[in-house]
């Protein structure tokens, strides 16, 4: 490791600007727990570390029942699961950042961490997804809103142009009839990489799901939204076989790869898997509300 | 716990603090990464981006030149390296290999394989240099799989490698290139009549992954070759006079001008026995006339340090209707990984060694491959050759509709009964075992609910004798100083003094242990084999009767009467006959103590011996698991060993050495793996994607200590580390299928193979 820069940004401009001035090599720095150690293990270049934990706006976390959830992009992981409104309105976020990692790691990890690493894998990205999560995203030419669902382009690879950061993450405000969960499957019971999973939120009109969004990690470049399933869903009572139809649409757009986490087949198939089992629990949330 | 005709002792069974146990939770422990020293430079290895290839040339130039690098290392650097694939006599040959393992020679073997080294002012400047180093290579395609790796055609590893045979009758092609290092086989009776006399006979094949340690300190070593040509080494090693004599072998120098220390270890189950950094520090610190501290990174250690053995195994058992075993065959293939040597002549010995069977051929190969050097792993060899047995003989006791522990005490060895090699065992405590699972609560409970399974299996290991040294010094308030030769990896600063305070009647608390290096004690084989409490205990006795002596001897001229009048009490007083005036004369051990200087000094015992009575031990082990045929994750909900463990000195310690084997083993049985591309790459070499169980991934995992006295030692200690590695694989295999009706024949049975079974 070479000698590396340091800087403390004041507010969202500082940022903007200490990221302008280090050009290619320069990184915001949230909780760190990527982003150090490619640092360290040289498999990423960065000579400035950008930290923006000392700005606000990236360490909010406020909720109103017209603009609904703002977490900033470097509020850590064990704020966000341990707030009380967190866990009775987007539980799904809850299922998700208590499994990222560690304890210790969730003490720095982050939601706009997680989502600006752009793992196909990124445990929190479905349940974001699903959710309806927009990013507002600032840079030199402005400020914009990203919708977490087109965020990703590849691995490692997102939309932020050069200069570009995360500030903040936004879910609408949810009602009674909502529900959401999100559930990977890792061959251990922690300290473990997805080898696949799936974020499910639903809306119910009576018994009839009036809405669905449905997303999956780890089975294909990026995280995916899976539109064939939660149209399965939308119109129809939540039957075994609508649910069953949900969750085969949604590993018909898996495209998997076989490495050492896990095969095409395993992935494909728990797609569905976890498709279904977070449709049940997105349903059993809204029935025990 | 089941004892029989236990002694009563004071303080063996007790369950004292280990001494070294406030140190290591308060951080004071000094690990090999702990060390500094005056001068202190930093080591770091290149290592092979590819499984296979010729090395055409090395340049150090640019990295030579950098500010702040002050040597350079290759396997030129080794004396006697001649850069040759000839064909070389044997012993030369393993020297030859122990070198080229650690540093590259003609060629590299396995992904990760060291092929230079810098020393630089830290750790960053060594990594850059790294970077300058130009190496060029002709890559080869790559053989990482056993099977494979004995098919005509197959690339070819070394040259000038040829089959050695170590049986009679075996016939292989010793004059063509191969990657078959060695054949080798156990013969006893005549298989061919025994399947005659067989009802059922059942021949399956099974194959199971790498398996690594997984010890949580990576390996290191610091050396300070000083100007009057003495080397010193400091290391985290297994065995402090193996790394000496290893580091000597290679660096042609006399044992005498290498000191090795040993450091505190954190973990090894026989992966710390090789050297891999300890010659490269040393050739480092020559040159550059500074000591050289090195350390691995974990990649570097799954990459190019030892896991255990890939195997491929055949087993075909012959029984009659009664499920009396008529004849046994079997072939085992392990992979020895780059150089020969695998665990496999010790794996053929465990096999069938539960039981008792007149006529059996067992065959070992022993087969290189283009991944890491095997290093010993837990009971090296036995788990895989046992799980083909024991999956065997799942799949017959279910076609006879028997009782799988009833199957096994049919057959089942004891006393007198002749082992594969023809030799008779002492008494043992197999059967024991098998009676103490079937009565055991957990084999007796009900067993409910859907994808549900229970299985059961056994396993043996030899344990180790070898070996050991210590001194004594007993000091004039009657502590005593007791130095060992051991490494200690599993609590032998308890376990040992425990049985040194029992021979004298001392408390345990008054021994002070401790682990010295190699110039200060007499040669100590390896802390492996699950022989350290066997033979330090061995030699801890064997002072505690010399320092009695010389004690009674010391009373004796204080009294001033015959020695042979005095006796030694198991409370550690020292009594002689009554004084003329009728009195009773004794003195406490403490007290005598007091008097040892006015009478000829302090009393300094040393010992060395070498037992070969080390008694044998089998484990049975229960399990019940459940299985999610959605996703094919396995869950254990109840896990039972039962082991033979003769005497248990320290019951924590022995229970904690099962528990950490069948963790292990589950592990090996669940999910771990070295995971290879196309091209050889060890795509996993992290603890994230090699996953060995986390804490929350198992219940409880209960023992039962069984206690059958090993006849070959004073306390009756049998070695108790190894053996529970070796039944968990076809435990749970044999449950997969009581679960879900599904056969398994490779190991990790991981969620991702689970499911393709079930889809």
């Amino acid at each position: 490791m070479q000698a590396v820069k340091y800087a403390r940004a004041a507010d969202i401009d500082d940022a903007i600007r200490l990221l302008a001035e280090g050009g290619d090599k320069a990184r915001i720095l949230a909780g760190g727990t990527d982003l150090i150690v490619q640092a360290r293990e040289r498999k990423r270049d960065v000579d400035l570390f950008v930290d923006v934990k000392h700005v606000a706006e990236f360490m909010s976390l406020e909720y109103d029942d017209s603009s609904g959830l703002t977490v900033g992009a470097a509020t850590p992981l064990y704020e966000l699961y341990g707030d009380k409104t967190v866990q009775e309105k987007y539980p799904a976020l809850v299922d998700a950042s208590t499994v990222i990692g560690g304890k210790a790691i969730q003490g720095r990890a982050s939601l706009g961490g997680n989502l600006g690493n752009s793992s196909p894998a990124g445990d929190s990205l479905p349940a974001m997804i699903a959710l309806g999560g927009i990013a507002t995203v600032a840079g030199p030419n402005g400020s914009r809103e990203v919708s977490v669902a087109e965020f990703c382009t590849g691995p490692g690879r997102n939309v932020l142009e050069s200069g570009e950061l995360i500030v903040s993450i936004n879910f609408p405000a949810v009602s009674d009839s909502e529900g959401a969960a999100w559930q990977r499957f890792i061959p251990r019971n922690e300290m473990d990489i997805a080898v696949a999973s799936a974020g499910t939120w639903i809306k119910l009109d009576g018994k009839v799901v009036a809405d669905a969004r449905i997303a999956l990690g780890a089975v294909a470049a990026t995280p995916l939204v899976a539109t064939g399933a939660a149209e399965a869903l939308i119109g129809n009572e939540l039957t075994d076989e609508v649910i069953s139809n949900a969750g085969d649409a949604a590993s018909s757009i898996a495209s998997p790869i076989t490495d050492m986490r896990g095969s095409v087949k395993q992935r494909t198939h728990l797609a569905k898997v976890l498709t279904e089992r977070t449709i049940r629990d997105a349903l059993d949330r809204i029935n025990s509300q | 716990m089941v004892a029989t005709d236990k002694p009563k002792y004071k303080i063996i069974g007790t369950r004292p603090a280990r001494p070294d146990g406030v140190d290591k939770v308060t951080g004071r422990a000094q690990y090999g990464a702990d060390l500094k020293l005056e001068g202190l430079i930093y080591g770091a290895v290149l290592r092979s981006p590819h499984a296979h290839a010729i090395i055409k040339s090395i340049d150090t130039t640019k990295a030579e030149a950098l500010p702040g690098v002050h040597a350079v290392a290759t396997n030129a650097d080794f004396p006697g390296s001649s850069n040759t694939t000839e064909i070389l006599e044997p012993g030369k040959a393993n020297e030859r290999w122990a070198a080229d393992n650690i540093l590259a020679g003609p060629k590299a073997l396995y992904h990760g394989h060291g092929v230079a080294a810098v020393a630089a002012d830290d750790m960053h400047i060594a990594q850059d240099a790294l970077a300058l180093i130009e190496v060029e290579y002709e890559i080869l395609p790559p053989v990482v799989d056993v099977q494979d790796a004995m098919q005509d055609g197959s690339p070819i590893l070394h040259s000038g490698l040829r089959t050695g045979v170590r049986a009679a009758g075996v016939d292989t092609k010793s004059d063509i290139e191969t990657n078959l290092a060695s054949h080798m086989r156990l013969e006893r009776g005549d298989v061919e009549e025994g399947f005659k006399e067989a009802d059922i006979t059942v021949e399956r094949e099974f194959t199971s992954s790498q398996f690594h340690q997984g010890y949580i300190e990576p390996q290191n070593a610091a050396a300070w070759w000083s100007m009057d040509g003495r080397l010193s080494v400091w290391t985290s090693t297994q065995g402090a006079f193996s790394a000496r004599d290893a580091t000597a072998d290679i660096l042609k120098i006399p044992v005498s001008d290498i000191k090795v220390t040993p450091m505190e270890i954190g973990g090894g189950f026989g992966g710390k026995i090789p050297i891999y950094l300890e010659p490269i520090a040393a050739v480092l610190s020559k040159k550059s006339n500074r000591p050289v501290k090195m350390w691995m990174e974990r990649e570097a250690v799954f990459q190019a340090t030892g896991p255990t053995a890939s195997s491929y195994s055949k087993v075909k058992i012959g029984v009659t209707r009664e499920g009396k075993i008529t004849a046994a065959y079997c072939t085992f293939a392990m992979g020895a990984g780059a150089f020969p040597g695998s665990p496999v002549g010790a794996g053929v010995q465990c096999a069938l060694a539960p039981y008792a069977i007149e006529n059996q051929v067992v065959d070992g190969l022993d087969v290189v491959l283009n991944t890491p050097k095997t290093a010993a792993y837990r009971a090296p060899g036995a788990p895989a050759t046992e799980y083909a047995v024991e999956s065997v003989l799942d799949e017959i006791a279910e076609q006879l509709d028997m009782d799988p522990i009833d199957l096994r005490l049919a057959n089942v060895a004891e006393e007198g009964d002749r082992n594969s090699s023809g030799t008779p065992w002492p008494k043992i405590g197999a059967k024991e075992v098998l009676e103490a699972m079937k009565s055991h609560p957990h084999y007796l409970s009900e067993i409910q609910g859907e994808d549900v399974g229970r299985g059961i299996a056994v396993g043996f290991w030899f344990n180790g004798g070898m070996e050991s040294s210590s001194s004594a010094r007993v000091n004039k308030d009657g502590s005593i100083a007791l130095i060992m030769g051991s490494t200690d990896i599993g609590g032998t600063r308890a376990s040992i003094p425990m049985q040194m305070a029992e021979t004298l009647g001392v408390t345990y608390e008054q021994i002070a242990p401790q682990v010295t290096d190699t110039d200060s004690v007499g040669y100590t084989a390896v802390t492996g084999g699950s022989r350290t409490t066997f033979a330090g205990g061995w030699v801890a006795y064997e002072l505690g009767q010399m320092i009695k002596s010389e004690m009674k001897e010391r009373a004796a001229k204080i009294w001033d009467v015959d020695s042979g009048s005095i006796s030694y009490t198991d409370d550690g007083e020292i009594v002689g006959p009554n004084d003329k005036d009728g009195n009773e004369q004794k003195f406490s051990f403490n007290e005598l103590a007091g008097k040892l200087q006015s009478t000829g000094g302090l009393i300094a015992v040393s010992a060395s011996s070498s037992h070969t009575t080390q008694g044998a031990a089998y484990g049975g082990h229960i399990v019940d698991l459940k299985v999610d045929r959605d996703t094919g994750k396995v869950e254990i909900l109840r896990y039972t060993a039962v082991q033979d463990v003769g005497t248990a000195i320290h019951p924590s310690y022995v229970e904690g050495q099962i528990q950490g084997g069948v963790a292990q083993g589950i592990g090996m049985a669940l999910n771990e793996e070295y995971y290879y591309d196309d091209d050889g790459h060890l795509m996993n070499g992290s603890f994230l994607d090699y996953r060995i169980p986390v804490a929350n991934d198992l219940p409880m995992l209960d023992v039962e200590l069984v206690e059958v006295p090993n006849p070959g030692h004073p306390y009756g200690v049998r070695g108790v580390g190894e053996v529970p590695i070796v039944p968990p694989q076809p435990t749970i295999r044999n449950a997969m299928y009581d679960a879900i009706g599904v056969r398994f024949y490779h190991n990790p049975m991981s969620p991702r193979r689970v499911l393709d079974e079930l889809l």
